[in-house]
């Protein structure tokens, strides 16, 4: 490496502490900060939902200002969808699918750090802002023109716009890294439609952010050039559409649903055949559903729009989209049921979850329809009914999905069994007072509650139901601390979990819990769907490929661990920064400071010698 | 069985109760509520809701009751074998595609229809009126009876009952929505894109509004009230809104008068009275006949004359964010200050606007 003008530093050697998780590329261990993470942030959601609760408890109250409920409804969807959601599906990805599929690790698993590091660099600027001045308030759509720096003076929309940027990196790199990973490294007999479910649907779903996020991103740097350089992308002063925002937001917002939901009905997938004990009924059908949902999520973003004044065309058009995409989620329903004919199922916490995931999913998606409609939804756009909605495919759908998946791999990441009476305690709290929280919403969206309103008028007729949405959100709260207590306890003293306490049908559980960190001592081969079902059953052996090892895994070369990926996200994180404050030299020169940061790490990354594996022995 | 028997009685109850607190949760009452309604947009647009809940409720119920029998007729029990390893059904999984889709057909049909009725006038030649959106209040204007002129008044929109009009929607900054729940679905008034619709109010009566489409730090507070009433009271109102106002003769209103117009409240740079040669400003709500409206501060408080004060000397009480307390110099400055005896001038010069 003579030639090199920089000289770059050896490759941390077996780093343990904190420096073992910075400098980790481990797909697992980078799962659990993935999930760790996204829990805390999820809290954070939530306590932003509970002062919200407590404001709207009751008419005319006024703990919090008209600002600050603003602030706090931007900040509770933003951080749910951003920063909870889509992150804990990523810690699944990270965790499960080279497990699922066979692999060592994912195909570039620096690049997989470094998009955990960014994401972390990203909740950061956004969550931060609460202490910088003020968070942004303009709703997480941000709907043009009131992101303007005419109507919005302060930093709060700024520190939305770098925010969001920067997890747009974080989920770009981790897309691309996923695609490869699932199209190049599966073990060998693992064809596509021999893959679990759960490796399909994030496979989908990569797919959407790869496609979805470059239109956020555009339409962000458009306002940040308003904002920044007075520009007029969205100042209709200036001749600017302000609907324009919409369509970029909405094209890129509604395929974003879909990286929401489509992860957790693969968690569902997994785990119905599983406590069913028969296969997925109808495979093909399951994932040519999801793939479909994937496609039409393209077709339907209008749908959020019928209000806007497209005319009865295009609201005419995009309602039948709209309710078009029904087909395939209820195809996906009934054949979560088909699984369960006729099979053997074990009500345990985690199938609990899949079936109020599927019974929760069945009233957001049948109000879902009912918002299809159109004229109909011209009553409902913008009410309770339309929080109702969401909170009931968001919240039932895809949190009631995250936690029966915590229920059901947390023995196989912590080598421990869940305490499964807490666990049945945390899943009926959650369910009804989830139910209680949320379905009032309905009654009060009809009765003409417009949402993001921080006070009402005590003569409306919303008084009870609202009173009950807030006790049910501090019974809600109560179950996720529930839920803590049962997973910090279980991971400390819960019961030792064996490679496979499911009975488990796919490659995951066919190694021991927690796995080791080269997953898989001999790479399996694969001979079916559900392959360590097979080989359990029909005892087909697994035969060792190329790669193999004896059982310690000694011989097993696995990648280094490094510390570019943080530097460069680390950069990112300086860089945003820099750029909120750009007005000023000290922002000058941390964004520089930043971009330096960054490029020197890609190029120390790019160089990056290999320790010489005799070395470490 | 006997067990099965008795949880699928407790289950129809259990749906039964629920399908009554659903009904009951409809309060046709309640001032903004989507049911009740006056009106030929609402009610079409209500009759296409129940369609879709009937049919919604009809999915959930089946598709619920077999998701209910399955987990009780298929859970494990002790010493269960593996189940048959069954990978599909296709002609069952054809149906259960063909399925939903028809139901589909069932909605979308109506959907279709009711959205081009909702959006194409019945008749063009009607009223029409223009709703302008402002940060946080509604400006309405309606043609002069003189054919020429437009006649401007605010916050409490005057419609003829059991007649068509039609409402040309825009904004001056940024998103509002222009909803009244009882007579039509909401439109959005989007700044530089004129929008469309038309409404119908078939009771005379009051009826609420309110804008739907998040505006910013008052958005809760933005409100209007409809008033329909019969034709001939609808022309007298009108002929009302489109005369100037009359000079103030009480001596305390003819000073609240000059402090309108003069150089310390600026009131005429933002606000219009029509008649005066001063008070032209297209800011704020025109304010020729404010004292025939029931309501201030877009709906907020009642109209009389301990609010109109206790609004003069701080509008941020009332409602935080009003542009008036960000920008009038009278709450900027405090060389401007307004004094009690000037509040009290404004005020009864306020009250001989009718």
């Amino acid at each position: 490496m003579t030639t090199l003008a920089i000289p770059i530093p050896r490759r941390p050697v077996h780093p343990t502490g904190v420096w073992g998780w910075v400098t980790t590329i481990d797909h697992k261990r980078i799962g659990i900060l993935y999930g760790v993470t996204a829990f805390i942030m999820f809290i954070t959601g939530g306590i932003e939902a509970l002062y919200m609760r407590v404001q709207l408890a009751r008419p005319e109250q006024d703990l919090v200002s008209p600002e600050v409920f603003n602030q706090l409804f931007t900040m509770h969807a933003t951080t749910m969808i951003f920063l909870a959601i889509m992150p804990m599906g990523a810690a699944f990805f990270n965790y499960v699918i080279p497990l699922q599929i066979g692999a060592r690790d994912v195909a570039f698993p620096r690049l997989n750090a470094f998009s955990y590091w960014t994401f972390l660099g990203g909740a950061l600027i956004l969550k931060l802002s609460w202490f910088l001045g003020g968070a942004p308030n303009a709703g997480w759509f941000g709907y043009a023109p009131i992101t303007g720096i005419q109507y919005n003076p302060g930093h709060g929309i700024d520190f939305w716009i770098m925010s969001l940027q920067v997890l747009g990196i974080a989920s770009l790199a981790a897309a691309f890294n996923f695609i490869v990973t699932i199209i190049n490294m599966r073990a060998p007999g693992m064809s596509l439609m021999r893959m679990p479910l759960f490796t399909w649907m994030t496979l989908v779903t990569s797919f959407l952010l790869v496609l979805a996020f470059p239109v956020i991103t555009v339409a962000l740097i458009e306002l940040m050039f308003d904002r920044f350089f007075g520009m007029n992308f969205f100042v209709p002063a200036k001749g600017a559409n302000p609907l324009l925002w919409q369509h970029l937001f909405w094209i890129f917002g509604h395929p974003e649903v879909y990286i929401l939901i489509l992860p957790a009905m693969g968690i569902i997938s997994e785990v119905i055949p599983t406590f069913s004990r028969k296969p997925l009924f109808g495979y093909p059908v399951v994932v040519l559903s999801g793939v479909v949902i994937g496609f039409m999520g393209w077709m339907v973003w209008s749908h959020h729009m019928f209000t806007v004044g497209l005319g009865p065309v295009a609201n005419s058009v995009f309602a039948l989209t709209t309710m078009a995409i029904a087909v395939p989620t209820g195809v996906k329903i009934f054949n979560w049921m088909g699984t369960m004919w006729k099979g053997s199922i074990e009500f345990n916490t985690s199938m609990l979850f899949a079936l109020g995931f599927i019974w929760l999913f069945i009233i957001g998606g049948l109000s879902g329809v009912m918002h299809s409609s159109a004229a109909s939804d011209a009553q409902q756009q913008d009410t309770y009914f339309i929080v109702a909605h969401i909170h009931y495919v968001l919240f039932g759908g895809s949190i009631m999905a995250l936690l029966c998946g915590v229920y059901y791999w947390f023995p196989k990441i912590t080598g421990r069994m869940m305490n499964e009476t807490l666990g049945k305690i945390n899943f009926w709290l959650v369910f009804i007072s989830m139910n209680i929280t949320f379905f009032p919403m309905h009654f009060i969206g009809l009765d003409g509650m417009p949402r993001r309103i921080y006070t009402y008028d005590p003569d409306m007729g919303w008084n009870m139901w609202n009173m009950v949405a807030t006790v049910g959100s501090f019974a809600l709260a109560f179950s996720i601390l529930v839920f803590i207590i049962n997973a910090v306890q279980s991971a400390r003293k819960g019961e030792k979990a064996s490679g496979d306490p499911w009975d488990g049908r796919t490659l995951e559980w066919s190694i021991p819990s927690p796995p080791p960190e080269y997953n898989f001592a001999q790479i399996p081969t694969v001979h079916g769907i559900d392959a360590h079902w097979i080989q359990k059953r029909e005892g087909v052996p697994a035969v060792p490929v190329a790669g193999g090892s004896d059982d310690d895994g000694h011989d097993i070369h696995l990648p280094q661990p490094s510390y570019w990926p943080f530097l460069a996200s680390l950069g990112l994180f300086v860089g945003g920064y820099g750029l909120i404050y750009f007005q000023s030299w000290i922002g000058i020169a941390f964004a520089s400071a930043g971009a330096m940061l960054t490029m020197i790490s890609v190029y120390a990354w790019s160089f990056e010698p290999v320790n010489d594996p005799e070395e470490e022995h | 069985m006997n067990s099965l028997r008795r949880r699928s009685r407790a289950l129809w109850a259990g749906l039964t109760l629920l399908l009554i607190l659903l009904l009951a949760a409809c309060y046709p009452d309640n001032p903004q509520s989507t049911f009740g309604v006056s009106g030929p947009v609402a009610q079409s647009q209500l009759n296409l809701f129940f369609w879709i809940f009937w049919a919604a409720v009809f999915v959930f119920v089946v598709v619920g009751g077999i998701l209910m029998y399955i987990s009780i007729q298929y859970r494990r029990r002790p010493g269960d074998a593996d189940p048959e390893q069954i990978h599909g059904n296709t002609p069952l999984e054809i149906g259960w595609t063909i399925a939903p889709a028809l139901v589909l057909v069932v909605i979308a049909v109506p959907t279709v229809l009711t959205v081009f009725d909702n959006l194409n006038s019945p008749d063009p030649d009607a009223l029409t009126i223009d709703v302008v959106g402002h940060q946080w209040w509604f400006e309405f204007k309606y043609p002069h009876p003189d054919g020429e002129s437009m006649v401007v008044t605010a916050n409490e929109l005057h419609v003829p009952v059991g007649e068509v009009v039609n409402v040309n929607l825009d904004s001056k900054d940024v998103l509002h929505s222009f909803w009244i729940p009882k007579i039509a679905g909401k439109v959005d008034l989007v700044p530089g894109n004129k929008n469309f619709m038309w409404i119908q109010a078939d009771e005379a009566g009051e009826y609420l509004g309110q804008c739907a489409e998040f505006c910013g730090e008052a958005h809760a507070l933005m409100k209007f009230r409809v008033v329909a009433e019969p034709r001939e009271d609808f022309d007298a109102w009108l002929a009302g809104e489109a005369a100037a106002a009359e000079e103030p003769v009480d001596p305390l209103a003819q000073q609240g008068k000059a402090l309108f117009e003069g150089s310390k409240a600026q009131c005429w740079s933002c606000h219009a009275v029509t008649g005066s040669d001063k008070s032209r400003g297209q800011t704020g709500p025109n304010l020729t006949h404010v004292w025939s409206r029931s309501h201030i501060a877009a709906g907020v408080i009642e109209n009389n004359q301990e609010n109109l004060r206790q609004w003069l000397e701080d509008p941020q009480s009332i409602k935080q964010g009003t542009i008036m307390y960000r920008d009038a110099k009278i709450y900027t400055d405090p060389e401007n200050k307004l004094t009690d005896a000037d509040v009290a001038a404004l005020v009864a010069y306020l009250q001989t606007l009718d």
